[in-house]
């Protein structure tokens, strides 16, 4: 088959269009959300405290985190899905969740007296953090990697890495509802740890399903 | 290319887009040429054939065109996909070499029997459904109309499309995954 073959074949079949990939994307990111909370209201559900735990700095700053780790994802998961975009400057919003919670430990190390450093720091949820923030993350990982197949990652590994987070950082949101320990220090150690399972899975999955 | 002919490249898909079939085969025949000299630029040591990429870029090109931002520069978003499908075919080359290295000896005694036809996307059409490699034949190398296609094999049109379709489906998967 020649290439002018091969163009007559594609242009026959030019009418048939699919759904556009941005679009796409909101729609995996509300079935994902979706997802979460199901697995969540199911699994483990709010603290029995939420109303009042909301009125303190350190329960509302895990929101702050997780939720601006899911924003920060989500673009540069976009980004990822089309060839020949900008990866770099998505990609250096990527600074800013570290960064917020580096800020939040060093100020929770001066807060906290030295000899509770340890107590906060291991908490009382660190087995529980560990299994259920993968455990919802992984419904949205496999959703968002459905909506990976559907764009064309150039590196799919790496983009498969972020569908883990973005489905990691879903998934701390909601978990962050049902965990007491609220210190920066719990947050920054065994959220991180719990994510980056997510993480690594989708870059080993991705790997093989979002090639194209 | 310059930006005059960047942006009329970039009105032509998305023309090809809303579904004009005479922009969508002036936008490929354009990209051709362009992939054609990015690959025979890239390929430098031989074992990958230029046109192969060239036909892996557009098949790809179809199969993704919604990823392209219809406001956004077209000449980045096509460079990408080329040197993608120029790393992979190296990558799926070079994996082969190893596991034919047995039958070298037998290739050699064998005439170069090269012919232009001879190409990767011909030995994936062959390797289709039999209903969709005889359509998918009929509309690229004998050069039909969906129409005269639909008549030839006693189908309806749509019937042609979806056979076509899934025929280009299955040949991009086969050229990604093999």
């Amino acid at each position: 088959m020649q290439t002018n073959d091969l163009i007559n074949a594609l242009k026959a079949d030019a009418a048939k269009s699919t759904m556009p990939l941005g679009y796409v994307w909101w729609v995996a990111m509300l079935a994902a959300s979706i997802v979460a909370a199901v697995a969540f209201f199911v699994l483990i559900g709010p603290r029995p405290d939420f109303a009042v735990a909301a009125q303190t700095l350190r329960f509302l700053f895990k929101f702050v985190v997780t939720l601006i780790l899911a924003v920060v994802a989500f673009a540069l998961l976009r980004v990822l899905s089309r060839p020949g975009s900008n990866v770099r400057s998505a990609a250096l919003w990527l600074l800013l969740p570290p960064v917020l919670i580096g800020a939040a430990v060093a100020a929770e190390l001066f807060a906290v007296p030295s000899g509770q450093l340890v107590t906060v720091w291991w908490g009382k949820n660190v087995y529980v953090c560990l299994t259920f923030i993968p455990l919802i993350g992984l419904g949205p990982l496999a959703v968002f990697l459905a909506a990976l197949r559907h764009g064309a990652p150039t590196r799919p590994g790496l983009a498969g890495g972020v569908a883990g987070l973005l489905a990691g950082s879903i998934a701390a949101t909601f978990y962050a509802a049902h965990c007491t320990d609220d210190s920066p220090l719990f947050v920054a150690t065994w959220y991180s740890i719990a994510i980056a399972g997510l993480v690594g899975v989708g870059m080993i999955v991705g790997r093989r399903v979002a090639r194209w | 290319m310059n930006g005059q002919g960047e942006n009329e490249l970039a009105m032509l898909l998305r023309a090809a887009i809303a579904g004009d079939e005479k922009a969508y085969a002036a936008f490929l025949e354009r990209t051709a040429t362009m992939v054609r000299s990015f690959a025979r630029r890239k390929i430098v040591q031989g074992g990958v054939d230029p046109e192969d990429i060239v036909q892996e870029t557009l098949l790809a090109i179809h199969m993704k065109r919604h990823t392209w931002i219809s406001d956004g520069p077209v000449l980045p978003w096509v460079y990408a996909i080329a040197r993608f499908k120029l790393i992979d075919a190296f990558r799926r080359r070079g994996r082969r070499v190893e596991i034919e290295i047995g039958d070298i000896a037998e290739t050699f005694a064998q005439p170069e029997a090269e012919t232009v036809s001879d190409r990767e996307i011909s030995r994936v059409l062959d390797g289709l459904a039999p209903g969709q490699r005889s359509v998918v034949a009929a509309i690229s190398v004998e050069g039909r109309s969906i129409g005269e296609t639909a008549e030839k094999f006693g189908m309806t049109e749509t019937a042609v499309r979806v056979a076509l379709h899934r025929g280009l489906q299955s040949i991009a998967k086969k050229f990604g995954r093999s």
